[in-house]
């Protein structure tokens, strides 16, 4: 799925980022607020599906190479945090949608996890 | 062996605003070198939570990075208060987090297990009220 689609399935918002992204590629999403779970778990190329709004969450995502962040629960970083994104070349996007739906709008619409449960893989938790 | 790079970063306990600084310089550095992605990941990773370990307890710190032909090494050295018990810190979840830490998205109690995860070799040693040292191995050629 194109960044882009995502968007518009979410009714969502590009914060950062600009119109090149929307062409990006994205086939995974973790949903996580705990930033060490997303350094765990998360693969590169991922979507960050998350409510907290902090620098860490773009400096997160920059050392994962992740494909985009989505904050949902219509919330709205700091301008630092969206400045953050742009010279670090994250896309950030905000939603309204809470994090179940939004986890569940796009896994119906092909989207999977990372990883589909912890435990029995080379980097899993258990 | 040839040490190809080396570079040390000082971090600052207590100053939040610029953590995960180091670490995006270390993988730019590391990326430069033309280091497979999977290994720049692991390392940008495990650099990562140690610059916010140093952050969140310690009073200062150095990050050393040194690439040789076949491994990516990070030593992580800080003046602090140490850790107590290193089996129960290293647990998955188990954390000491103040509430500004947790603010962040940290002290999930994922830290040291996370940099272990992505190292090939990892060995942590501390003393209580002086400090602790991290050493990291990456190997470049997978494992």
């Amino acid at each position: 799925m194109k960044l882009g689609d995502v968007i518009e399935i979410l009714e969502a918002k590009l914060l950062a980022g600009d119109e090149r992204h929307r062409s990006l590629d994205v086939k995974t999403a973790f949903s996580a607020d705990l930033m060490s779970d997303v350094l765990a778990f998360a693969k590169a190329g991922s979507l960050i599906l998350t409510g907290l709004t902090t620098s860490q969450v773009v400096r997160t995502a920059s050392i994962l190479d992740a494909a985009a962040i989505i904050i949902v629960r219509g919330k709205i970083p700091a301008e630092e945090t969206l400045k953050l994104a742009e010279e670090l070349g994250i896309p950030l996007i905000s939603t309204r949608y809470i994090l179940f739906e939004t986890s569940g709008r796009l896994y119906a619409n092909g989207i999977v996890g990372c990883v589909e449960k912890i435990g029995g893989t080379a980097n899993g938790a258990s | 062996m040839n040490r190809s790079y080396e570079k040390t970063f000082s971090v600052e306990g207590g100053n939040f605003d610029n953590a995960g600084m180091a670490s995006i310089e270390i993988k730019k550095i590391l990326k430069d070198l033309q280091i497979s992605d999977d290994v720049v990941r692991k390392a940008a990773i495990a650099v990562y939570e140690s610059e916010l370990n140093i952050i969140s307890y310690a009073r200062n710190g150095h990050i050393t990075l040194y690439v040789t032909d076949d491994a990516v090494n990070v030593d992580v050295r800080d003046e602090g208060p140490g850790i107590e018990d290193i089996e129960l810190a290293m647990k998955p979840g188990y954390s000491t987090a103040t509430e500004q830490i947790r603010q962040m998205g940290f002290g999930a109690g994922m830290g040291l297990y996370n940099i272990k995860t992505c190292s090939d070799r990892f060995e942590i040693s501390s003393t209580v009220g002086e400090g602790t040292h991290l050493s990291i191995k990456i190997n470049r050629n997978g494992q």
